[in-house]
Order: structure tokens, then sequence, then C-alpha cells
């Protein structure tokens, strides 16, 4: 593999890859460095999965002009890279009279924004619309859409590679020196040199513009806990369930979101902690989040429950000062030739598209942007089986067996799925990475039957042996070797 | 689309749908299909290698695999339709199956189905241990799976989490293969699994089982590294000052079996909340006519044996319905009372002898089990021992349903 680029982009979270498939489009040659076994493994990964309209973004900041942009451009992309996007809709539930002023403010701001077709309900309406949410009025944002988060920021990355970009899984930044034109990245996998750097690097963002000398950052990690409720309550809710922002929060205020796969998620919370490793779960905060939807859902019951996830939000305002501060993205006069994004927390995911633009631009101020004629903006990807009638089903059968051997049988997901999933574009080859591109092991049984035909499957493919495969990359292994080394 | 006509569909090849079947044929059905998606036939019994299958149905202790071989050899005599790898897709209230192997989708119509999908176990997810999401979180199906099938170990230093049958065999044999069992903590002030396994497999090998006591969080981003456990007082709650760090690069879970029904669902059976299985009544035929269910899908047993016999009853139903349309019905509704769980069957028709299965609420001694009906003691039986874990049977025969109208009623009295 050549270690010369025009532009290393580091970080695999959605803004990177975003960014990485943009540059594709002209003739540059793209790195992509990412730490991790595959990408959109940080906050990327785990978050909301809304693509928010932009109305609580403060008028004329950049987050507004994104936020706004890149909804706009949503529903395209995700056809085109063929991840799962439903324009559910969005209420904003005002649970009181004292709370309704703010409902006005948001929709003042929202128009102001250019958001389309806001409107104040009241408490009958909301009824009529969600009968199993309780309020007294609510702001309702019907071009307010989910989707998958992760397959999202992995059909982004697998588009960069099929249009010419390089990605370097396991690719830590160790270091970065030399100046515009020519940038020399140590990385755990080499050393990458490259004419331009993008630091997208999220929650290390900091870190990453401190290994080249830029210290004027400081990220704070900030952890939302979620916890999933059974698809079998999917009926409870048919949009997404805002409550007002509290007031000086780190956050948006536990919501209700839809999921793509027919699940609701209860979350974030809101708590900075110290460690940017610190995205584990706790008892406390599951109990409570489920006691905070209970407000705008009654309906709701702690059995229904299936599981929990955490992430962290790369925040650039700290405890003590709360709330939120703009993106930062900018090239800063002492270092020409890098440019930082820091404090891309939400709404990141729905604003990654036009912040790929924006840096598009600024590329071309130091480079030629000549349109590359072989860029394919759709994506190839695996047909759902799941989700056709039979008749469909039964021809893709006859067409390739593999479709007709079912090895998650909560998701139903076919070989052909798996054996997609296992010769991805990025040569991730984690069972990790397996799981977030076809849905096994994501089902009600959590792998118990699949996850053992997975690994011999992989094995058949790949030759690697059960004691090489790991979950997510690292030292996350999941053999300690055969019995007879157990007597060792 | 392919349709084909069958008399009885059997769906899960495991020892209740291995049953079921061979009844059905015995019974005189003439196109019996059974519908497997793995590659063979047996289901759980293929990981099964320690002995103890059989002593009730056939009077000595075989392994899991040889208890599945004499229901294998049955059904191939009895001619037995076998579709291996093949997964049910869809089953509708009209007993139309959509099926799904590499030779295509196709429909299957068939007179009578007996639901036999098993159970799966209960996972971290579903009892919601915080903490982060490592590698080496694994339910102790999923060990004995590659160390009885594939040799391979899943970790050196091992902690278990419940105390379900289960865990406590993976317990014994992680130890024999030369893992270090650290201990097996459960969240009930009793076991969850039968009185001789806690002996057999733990007590003999020294390994400590620790009651009232659960994992409270899970350490480590990439392997675990350790668990920290903790007393769980009589509310529920943790004791504080009880949590102690454990370190471990395994956790293995047994804390739960819960029946296979997505299928049960899709066709509208209506499910019992308690058992998690079907509502079913004497003749196992579910709340859709011509649809019986059997075995752990209906409700965990926690011997194979008493699960084959069940679908034997369902497989002959299942047969008799093929053949002639209907059955008798059933009537008289049969409800737990005070100390019981739940039983099953949960109506009956009176007409014949019924073999009642129920579990207890809560440890106890020296009572008996009562039916009731109208206020009148109609049978009571004396029960040494009482355990959840432990599932008690009863046979009435038909006569003493003679005089019973309305409901029966099961308790635990003196």
């Amino acid at each position: 593999m050549k270690l010369e680029y025009d532009v290393a982009v580091v970080g695999g979270g959605v803004v990177g890859c975003a960014i990485a498939r943009e540059l594709s489009r002209y003739q540059l040659s793209v790195v992509l460095l990412e730490k991790e076994s595959d990408v959109a493994r940080g906050t990327s990964g785990k978050n909301s999965g809304v693509v928010h309209t932009g109305f609580n973004v403060p008028t004329g900041s950049v987050k507004a002009r994104l936020n706004v942009l890149g909804a706009s451009m949503f529903e395209n992309l995700c056809t085109q890279l063929h991840v799962p996007f439903k324009r559910v809709g969005k209420l904003v539930i005002a649970l009181t009279a004292a709370e309704a002023p703010d409902l006005e403010k948001l929709k003042a701001i929202g128009d102001a924004n250019g958001v389309p077709s806001l409107e104040i309900i009241d408490a009958k309406e909301i009824r009529r619309m969600e009968p199993n949410i309780s309020g007294y009025a609510a702001m309702n944002a019907p071009t307010a859409a989910i989707t998958c988060p992760f397959r999202f920021t992995i059909a982004l990355a697998e588009s960069a590679v099929a249009n010419g970009a390089d990605i370097l899984l396991g690719a830590e930044v160790k270091g970065i020196s030399g100046k515009l034109g020519g940038f020399k990245i140590f990385t755990t996998r080499g050393t990458v040199h490259s004419k331009l750097v993008v630091n997208s690097a999220g929650l290390y963002a900091d870190h990453v513009a401190r290994l080249a000398g830029v210290r004027r950052y400081k990220v704070y990690p900030c952890r939302g806990e979620y916890v999933i409720i059974d698809k079998a309550r999917s009926d409870l809710i048919q949009r997404l369930i805002y409550p007002v922002p509290p007031r000086g929060g780190s956050g948006l205020g536990v919501h209700l979101t839809p999921t793509i796969d027919g699940n609701i998620l209860i979350g974030p919370s809101a708590v900075y902690v110290r460690s940017k490793t610190s995205d584990g779960t706790t008892g406390a905060m599951a109990r409570q989040l489920v006691k905070e939807a209970q407000e705008l859902l009654p309906g709701l019951s702690r059995r229904d429950v299936i599981t929990s996830y955490a992430g962290l939000r790369p925040k650039t305002v700290s405890s003590a000062v709360g709330g939120f501060d703009d993106f930062t993205i900018e090239e800063v006069p002492e270092l020409p030739g890098m440019m930082h994004l820091v404090g891309i927390e939400s709404p990141g995911l729905t604003a990654a598209p036009a912040i790929a633009l924006d840096i598009a631009k600024w590329a071309g101020t130091h480079l030629p942007l000549l349109s590359n004629s072989q860029f394919h903006s759709q994506r190839k990807a695996a047909v759902l089986f799941n989700e056709l009638p039979p008749e469909k089903q039964a021809e893709l059968v006859d067409a390739d067996p593999d479709y007709g051997q079912i090895v998650c049988r909560c998701e139903s997901v076919t070989r052909k799925e798996i054996l997609e999933a296992i010769h991805n574009p990025l040569g991730a080859q984690t069972i990790g990475a397996i799981k977030y591109r076809s849905r096994a092991t994501m089902g009600r049984c959590q792998g118990g039957f699949c996850g053992p035909r997975i690994e011999e499957i992989l094995e058949e493919e790949t030759g690697v042996l059960p004691t090489e495969m790991s979950l997510k990359g690292n030292g996350s292994w999941l053999f300690a070797g055969s019995t007879k080394d157990l007597r060792n | 689309m392919r349709t084909e006509e069958v008399d009885v569909a059997v769906i899960g090849g495991g020892p209740s749908g291995m049953s079921a079947a061979v009844a059905a044929r015995k019974a005189g059905a003439e196109r019996v299909v059974l519908i497997e998606r793995g590659e063979r036939l047996g289901g759980i019994l293929n990981q099964c290698i320690h002995d103890g299958f059989g002593t009730k149905t056939f009077g000595k202790a075989l392994t899991g695999p040889e208890y599945a071989q004499i229901y294998i050899d049955q059904a191939s005599e009895t001619g037995v339709s076998t579709y291996l790898n093949t997964m049910v897709l869809n089953l509708t209230p009209e007993r139309e199956l959509t099926v799904c192997s590499t030779e295509g989708v196709r429909h299957i119509r068939a007179k009578s189905v007996v639901l036999c999908m098993g159970c799966r176990e209960r996972t971290r997810g579903a009892i919601g241990i915080p903490g982060h999401r490592p590698a080496g979180v694994f339910t102790a199906g999923v060990v004995q799976y590659y160390m009885n099938l594939r040799n391979l170990a899943v970790g050196r230093r091992v902690v278990v989490l419940g105390s379900g049958d289960v865990g406590l065999i993976m317990a014994r044999r992680l130890t024999l293969e030369g893992a270090q069992v650290l201990c097996v903590a459960e969240i009930l002030p009793y076991p969850s699994g039968l009185a001789r396994n806690v002996v057999q497999c733990l007590e003999d090998f020294g390994i400590p089982l620790y009651l009232s006591t659960t994992v409270v969080e899970i350490h480590g981003r990439d392997r675990i590294t350790g668990v920290t456990l903790a007393k769980i007082g009589p509310r529920g709650g943790i004791v504080q000052g009880s949590q102690r760090l454990v370190e471990c690069d395994t956790l293995m879970l047994s804390v739960g079996l819960i029946p296979e029904n997505e299928l049960s669902k899709k066709a509208g059976v209506s499910l019992s909340p308690v058992t998690g299985g079907p509502i079913v009544d004497d003749h196992f035929q579910t709340s859709i006519p011509g649809i019986f269910s059997a075995g752990n899908a209906l409700q965990v047993h926690d011997l194979v044996d008493y699960a084959s016999l069940e679908a034997e009853k369902a497989g002959l139903s299942a047969a008799k319905y093929a053949h002639t349309g209907e059955l008798p019905e059933a009537n008289i509704k049969v409800s737990p009372g005070q100390g019981i769980r739940y039983v099953v069957p949960q109506h009956i028709s009176g007409t014949e002898a019924v073999d009642f299965s129920m579990r207890v609420v809560a440890p106890d001694h020296d009572r008996y089990v009562v039916f009731r009906n109208d206020g009148q003691t109609l049978r009571r039986m004396k029960e040494n021992v009482l355990a959840p874990s432990s599932m008690i049977r009863f046979r009435l025969r038909a006569e003493r349903f003679q005089q019973v109208e309305g409901e029966l009623t099961v308790e635990v009295g003196s």
C-alpha cells in the first residue's frame, strides 16, 4: 500500500467518513486513519440516530447552518448508500403550561434557521397523533427523521473505499510533524505522508491537535446512557418524543426515539466523566432513565427494557460552564494545512454531510479540485432478506442458495448477508464488524445460536482461527485456546 | 410458489419435536414432517455429553447424544419426513408455514402443527448488568457448545452468575477441563438448579455457591477483567458494604431459559405471561385449533424425559386432529392457587386422564399439593420437598373429573 496522500483524515467517525467520501469525488488521494478495529466505534455508533431539523441550535451559528444543510442532504444520501432512513417526525412536549413558552422560543429559532413546517399543537392534537403520550402542548417538527448511525457511517466509509480512498484500521496516530504540503503522520501501522491533514478525531481531537503542536483545544467527555425497549412495545410511539430541553443542561433531555429496527431508545443522560474510556453503563442511570421516560410515556415499564448502552459526547464546554458551544471547524494560523474539527457533538450526525462539503471546499483552497469521473454515488449493498415478501425471498434463494441459509434466526440474517459482511470493503474482520454490518447477533438471543456459526463461516472464508478472533480488536479475545491448552 | 400438503408439521427437531413426530406417525398420521433449522436432529442434546438423560423414559442414564439417537432411529423407522437446514419463516392461524432452505422458499399446508421450538437463554442485556461490554461474557449453553462440540476454551478464570442447571453442569465441566471456576453467584436465597446438580457439580468440586448474591458491575473494556459481586437484601437492594471485586477473564451466565415462541406469536397463539409458552388444554392444543405445543417451547422442563413424554401426547393429539378435525372441548379451567406459580395445562376437557405439571413459588417441605373444585378437595398428594427448580407432576384419572364443573384450582396446603 502506498503511504503518500493528498489528504489524511484522522478519525473514522461519521464526520471523518463523510469527509473521506466527499473528497473521493475529486482526483485526490485520500487516506482515513482509525485507531479502532472498525469505523463508527466511538460517539458515532452510540447516539440516538436522529436526523435533526435544526430548531435548537442558535441562529447564525456554524451549527445552525451545517445542521439545516445536512438535514436537507440526508434522505438522498441514505438512498444512494442503501441505508435505512425514515421521516417519522418529532414532537417536543411541554408537560405543563409553564413550559409552553419554551415551545414558542424553539419555534422562533427553528423558523429563523429555516426549518420547514414547524407548528405548535395542543394536548388534544398530541393525543390524536400519539395516544400514549401525555402533555400540555407540543411543537411538531414533521421533517425530523431517523437513521441507523453506525450503518450510515459504515456505508460512507465503504463508499469512500469504493471510490478510491484508503482506510487504515487499527492505525492509531502517535505523532504528526511537517507542514502544509508535507505532513508526516506516525501511526501504529507505519508512517503516512500527506499534503493536508483533517483532524476529525472526535473525543480525541484535542489530543491529535496537540500531537501536531496545536495546544488550544480541550475536549470534555460527557457520558450519555441509553436503555433499549423491546420491539414488542414498538407501537407505543410513532415519532420522536422530546421534552423541552433542560435549561443549562448538557444534552437535549431524555427523549424517546423509535429506531430503524423497531425498538425504542430512552436517553441519553448527560453526565461529565473524567476519562474518555468511561463509556460503561450504570444501574442507577438505567433506572433513572425509565423513570424520566415514564413522565412522557406512562405506559412504559421497566420490564420492557432489553439492554442498555452508553456513549461519550465530545464537549468543548466544561461541566462548570455547562450548556453548548458552537462547532469548532478551523485551520489555525500557526499550522496551515491542518483542519481541526472539535466539539462535533449533537447535531454532528445530521451535520456530517454538510461538514464534508465545507472540508472539500477548504481542501480546494490548497489543492486543485478536479472531479473524479469514476465516482459512483450509489453503494452496492446486501439485500435485507428479512424485510422482503416471500415471493421476493424465493427469487433470491433460487438465484443464490446462500440466501436460503438463515444463520441468525432472531433477525433472519442469511449466510449471504454474513458473507458480504465478512468480505466488507474495509477489511474489518472482528465479530463486532460482522454484527454491525449484518445485524446478526443483535436479536433476542444476542448471538447464543448464531455466534458460533458466524465464527465457523469466518474461519472457512478467511482461515482465521477461532483463537485469533476478537470481538472488537485489541485485547478483546474470544477464546483462551483449545480445551487441551487449559491444562498447561 | 410450491405448496406441500401434510397431515402433521412438527417445528423443531429437538427431543420434544422428534418425540411428537414419532408419536404422530405411530398414531396413524400419514404424512408427518419434522422441520429442523440445524444440520442434524437432536437439538441441544447434541452438546450435552454428560449423562442422566432417559432415567424416566428408558430406565437408564444416557448421554444427550445417546438419548437423541433413540428418537432419531425411531423417526426414520416410523417414516417421519425430516427437513434439515430448514427454517420456518412464518406460520399462519390457518396452519400454513413458509419455510426456507437452500433449495428455496416454499409453503407447507398442515392439518395440524406442533410447536417444539425449545427455549433460549436469558442474556446479559435481559438482566441488565451495568458496566462495559467486553468480550468474555457468555451464556452457559454457548460455553457448552464451544467446549463439547468445538474443543474451545472460553477462558481460564470463570465466575458463574446464576445457578441454573446448565450453569451448574458447565461449572463442573470447566473444572474437569482445567479451568478455574471461582464461584457461582445466585441472586435468590436458594439455588435455581436441581439439588442433585448442586451436590454433584459444585460441592463435589469445592466450588463455592454464594446465595443472595449477584454481579453488580462488569469490568474491562476489551476482555472482561473482573466483576463486582454484592449481597442482595430481602427487598432486592444491594447490601451496602458487601461489594467485592473478583478478578476473572470470563463471566458465564446461567440466569434462566425463555420458551422460544416468535412463530407462535406470528400465528396469534395466546401465551402465558408466567410460563412464556402457549396456553394449552389437556391435548396440548393452543388457543388456535390444530396448533399444538410441547417441550421447552411450552414450559421450561428440568428433565428431558418429561419434555419427550409431553410431546408424545401432543403428537398423538395432532394426529387425531389431522384425522378428524376436532378434539373434545376443554371447558374446565385450571388455575394456580396459593403457593403454586403455574400449572399446565391451563384448560382440560375432563374426558381422559391428565398429567399436570406445575412449579411452586418458594421452597417448602412436608406439604400437600391439593386439587380443589368448588370448595371441595378433589385430591391431595404429599410432597416431602418442594422447590421452584423441581417441576411437580401429577396424573389425575378421568373419573376424578366426572363431578367437576367450572374451575379447578391447585394449591400448596396442609
